[in-house]
């Protein structure tokens, strides 16, 4: 533990050259990663980066950690895969939203449930980046691309709502450009135990420049933002005047002092999953912070402890075992 | 009861009796009981089980027809046989299915319990097979087995259905009685299986009983029949085995060999699913299996586990495999060990899923993007499965590689006596990860005399390095867009998997090794080749066979062994595709492609015939 105590941001920057477009959000989101790292406690050696493919999935080649850049949509297997093998390591995943939700859903959806114990970073900048500008499955409708010039007809999907539809035991949201926010949420991410699902906003300023300008711009974020933090009130605002009260299904604008007390452990994710669909196009201000945080059985320890409980009550198997269980008769 | 009287025992070298009824009537596990006991006794022999791949096609109809065919011998056999000697049909449809492939003069055991008219009707049978004269020259032996269940089951606790579910091992009795062969290793079976239902275990026991007694109160046959134990097979402890059995065994035993703890990620897949049921039953052997979401995350979680230190394994069937292609060529970029097995089945799409085909061997060696040689090792009977995965692990990780390990129907569900190796024979080849903080620092991608590149733990210190599916750069294994290192990388990778060829025997040619006909096979059509060879050697000619494990690469030397013949044969469940292999391979030789494509395994006959024609010309 001594290395992991000495280390700094400046270890989690590997030698490559970082080759995103300049001014990309991903910049900040790797900053900030490279930070948390140090400050988690895990050698670096022990730590290990998986991802699909995309902008952000070239995250592991910038990280002097170990790591895996797999196929694409495919990370949550990989990942999987080597936590289950070698449940000490501490193993991230980097996705976007065309790697983690189109063409990766299915495997998205599968991780979250079994709750392996991974820590997923979702980049959503509502663009697929790499490939130069086409719609992804969180777009707006409307949006013009390079395949939807009249503008795109699919109705977007919501990472947070995905994820908690899923069972996810820690769902969160961050943005690129308010780093003490998602150091924030980087650290409770890092400290849960169990699958980890933060969705970060991230400006693609080649191919969807502002896509969250509307509530994110530093101006307005203010007002138009509302960090979702657990046991606090929900309150936000310049002046942290106005608060959130969920009557029935619908949530309202109050004042501070009417606001509900934010409750990320509640038995149904159902009060995170109405704030995941609050209309922010409304007066409403779109919330961040920790939607769902629950304690669940983790996927890879529980694999591992049925391995130890059936050596221990059939005793450790070795090749004699292997060959001759079952009826066997001689021949001399 | 008396026992029957010594002098009423016939005795046959080798017997085939197919049991055939409807999918619900239990006649995969009459015929296994049937396998397991003969076995036991030290017969030798092959079985041949064929179902249909609805679970329950609608009872009585001639798609729902289950069989299950054994052959046991007192010498030594390859095949189940081509012919039934003996037929077991629990219906009309189960009947008239079956009928024709009996042996001229066979026996047909007929259950007349359940040829009532609407029995007939869902058989799509217009008059009874029983009285049109379908079964004349047969032996034909008519029991009421419904009846004879009631009545034996009489006083039990059991519903009628219950009772009915019985009848297979009244069934199995009968034949117990027929063929000399002791109750007591099923009694056994039927105990472990019913510990939790002893009235079930105990009604199952009666009907055997019933049946067996039968046999001998009720004289339904002239005499009895024995087939003595198998005295030609060599000195070992044998098992009886079925290959999704062995496969699972060979890579425990290959995980073990190579100090590594395994991982399986698979899916369900007819006919591969045996092979994540057998492994999820070995945790206490330190097996990690991984049911996953789909195909493609079976793979990239092995390749996961590969790349964490495990020896990773994934199995499935051809459709599988088209799924896991893309992560398949991710494995040969990232040259991690990783066994992907195909237990194949009838294509191209579904296809015929319960049936059985060799038609994946092109997409085995070719079928990827990209410049991606992966070596292909096949099995050729339910035994050979557990030497041939032990060999398909040793190459994954002596040249750090994915490696396919191909199987098929007819191997996976097919069961055979296997003499089980002896532990000191199964040679180890450990693995060494890279060490911690290596001094000068650490390569991800130099390379070994074999050309493998070293494996590098994660968890390990001084090792963290990154690897993916871009090109990488010789030695560092940064990504690299080097027209020149793009080209010595993929000859580097070719190299590699090429150079297997140094490392794996010429196989051996089985009868003449001069001639004028030689056979190559591969894989599950080794048992009627050998047979057919064997054979027409009896009849004095001149032929050969040669059956290839070591399917990609080829070992070396081929060519030498061919050209001792006038002609190769190369009979495949398939349009030919090791033919063409062969052809592209050894252009000078004289190659002859023998395709059959139905789903069914190549008689020994047909294999007589064709290779007859060939010596007559
Ligand atoms: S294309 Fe967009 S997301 Fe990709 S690196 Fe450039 S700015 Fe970032």
């Amino acid at each position: 533990m001594a290395e992991a105590q000495a280390l700094t941001k400046k270890d989690f920057k590997s030698d490559q050259d970082v080759r995103w477009c300049p001014g990309c959000g991903d910049y900040a989101i790797l900053n900030c990663v490279q930070g948390i790292m140090a400050s988690i406690g895990v050698p670096k050696h022990q730590i290990c980066f998986v991802s699909g493919i995309g902008c952000s999935s070239r995250f592991p080649y910038y990280m002097n950690t170990f790591g895996f850049h797999s196929i694409h949509g495919r990370a949550p297997a990989f990942a999987t895969g080597i936590k289950t093998a070698n449940p000490d390591l501490s193993v991230w995943m980097v996705t976007g939203d065309g790697d983690g939700l189109s063409i990766g859903g299915n495997h998205m959806a599968h991780i979250l449930r079994r709750n392996v114990d991974v820590k997923i970073l979702l980049f959503n900048n509502e663009i697929y980046g790499l490939t130069k500008g086409q719609y992804s499955p969180t777009s707006p409708q409307g949006l013009k691309t390079k395949t939807s010039p009249m503008g795109s007809v699919d109705r977007p999907m919501d990472p947070v709502s995905f994820a908690l539809g899923c069972g996810a035991t820690f769902v969160a949201r961050t943005i690129d450009t308010h780093l003490k926010h998602m150091e924030q949420v980087l650290l409770a991410a890092a400290h849960h135990k169990g699958t980890a699902f933060v969705e970060i906003y991230q400006n693609c300023l080649i191919f969807n420049d502002g896509a969250f300008d509307a509530f994110a711009e530093k101006t307005v974020r203010d007002d138009k933002t509302i960090d979702l933090r657990p046991n606090q009130p929900m309150v936000f605002g310049k002046n942290l005047d106005k608060g959130l009260k969920v009557d029935g299904w619908e949530p309202r604008i109050v004042t501070a002092a009417e606001a509900d007390v934010w409750r990320p452990d509640t038995h149904s994710p159902g009060p995170a999953f109405v704030m995941s669909q609050m209309d922010s196009n409304s007066t409403m201000p779109r919330p961040l912070g920790i939607f769902r945080a629950v304690a669940a059985p983790i996927f890879d320890a529980s694999l591992h402890e049925q391995i130890q409980r059936a050596k221990s009550t059939k005793g450790p198997g070795t090749l004699e075992k292997l060959l001759h269980a079952g009826e066997t008769w001689t021949v001399r | 009861m008396n026992p029957t009287r010594e002098r009423d025992v016939q005795s046959f070298e080798s017997v085939v009796i197919r049991f055939a009824g409807d999918s619900g009537d239990g006649m995969q596990i009459t015929g296994n009981q049937f396998t397991h006991t003969s076995a036991v006794i030290g017969n030798d022999l092959a079985t041949f089980p064929d179902y249909p791949a609805e679970i329950r096609a609608p009872a009585g109809t001639r798609p729902g027809v289950s069989g299950f065919q054994v052959r046991f011998s007192s010498s030594d056999i390859h095949t189940p046989g081509d012919q039934p000697d003996v037929l077991v049909a629990m219906n009309p449809a189960a009947l008239i299915v079956n009928i024709h492939d009996l042996k001229p003069g066979g026996i047909v055991v007929v259950n007349t319990g359940q040829f009532s008219d609407s029995d007939l009707k869902k058989a799509a049978l217009a008059k009874s097979p029983l009285t049109d004269g379908t079964l004349s020259g047969f032996r034909v032996i008519e029991i009421d087995i419904n009846k004879r269940v009631t009545e034996a089951l009489k006083g039990t606790t059991l519903s009628s259905k219950e009772v009915q579910r019985c009848k297979n091992f009244y069934t199995l009795g009968l034949m117990y009685w027929l063929y000399h062969r002791p109750l007591e290793t099923t009694i056994k079976w039927l105990e472990e299986k019913f510990a939790k239902r002893p009235e079930l275990a105990e009604a199952n026991k009666l009907a055997m009983q019933a049946g067996y007694n039968a046999g001998d109160i009720h004289e339904l046959f002239q005499g009895r029949y024995e087939v003595l134990p198998c005295t030609s097979m060599p000195p070992g402890t044998y098992r009886n085995i079925m290959g999704n059995d062995a496969l699972a065994m060979g890579l425990v035993a290959g995980a073990q060999l190579a100090g590594l703890q395994p991982f399986l990620g698979s899916y369900p897949i007819t006919p591969a699913s045996g092979i994540l049921e057998a492994l999820a039953a070995y945790k206490h052997y330190g097996v990690i299996t991984f049911q996953a979401e789909d195909e493609i995350a079976a793979i990239c979680s092995a390749l996961g586990a590969a790349y964490a230190g495990c020896l990773g394994f994934t199995s499935t069937s051809g459709p599988g495999v088209a799924l896991k292609t893309e992560a398949m060529g991710l494995a040969v970029s990232v040259e991690l060990p990783l066994v992907i097995v195909n237990v194949q089945r009838g294509g191209p799409s579904t296809g015929l899923p319960t049936k059985t085909e060799q038609a994946d061997l092109l997409q085995a060696i070719f079928g990827r993007n990209g410049e991606a040689p992966i070596p292909v090792i096949a099995a050729s009977t339910p035994a050979d499965a557990f030497e041939t995965a032990v060999e398909a692990c040793r190459i994954a990780v002596q040249y750090m590689t994915p490696v396919i390990l191909l199987s098929d129907g007819y191997i996976a569900n097919g069961a055979e006596p296997w003499m089980l190796p002896r532990i000191e024979d199964l040679k180890p080849f450990p693995v060494k990860f890279v060490e911690p903080n290596p001094e000068g620092g650490f390569q991800p991608y130099a390379r070994d005399a074999k050309l493998a590149r070293p494996w590098a733990k994660p968890g390990t210190p001084g090792l963290e390095h990154r690897i993916g599916g871009l090109e990488k750069a010789h030695l560092t294994g940064n990504i690299s867009y080097d027209p020149d290192n793009h080209e010595f990388m993929v000859r580097m990778r070719q190299n590699k998997v090429m150079g297997i060829r140094e490392s794996i025997p010429t196989p051996n040619v089985f009868g003449d090794s001069t001639g004028d006909v030689l056979v190559v096979g591969w894989g599950s059509t080794h048992g009627a080749i050998t047979s057919a060879i064997e054979e027409l050697r009896k009849k004095g000619r001149k032929v050969g066979s040669l059956h290839l494990r070591h399917v990609w690469p080829l070992p070396k030397d081929l060519d030498k062994l061919m050209a001792c013949f006038r002609s190769v044969l190369v009979p495949e469940m398939n349009m030919g595709q090791m033919a063409r292999v062969l052809r592209s391979e050894y252009p000078e030789q004289n190659i002859i492609s023998y395709p059959k494509v139905q789903g069914q395994p190549f008689r020994t006959t047909e294999l007589v015939k064709k290779i007859e024609s060939l010596l007559e010309k």
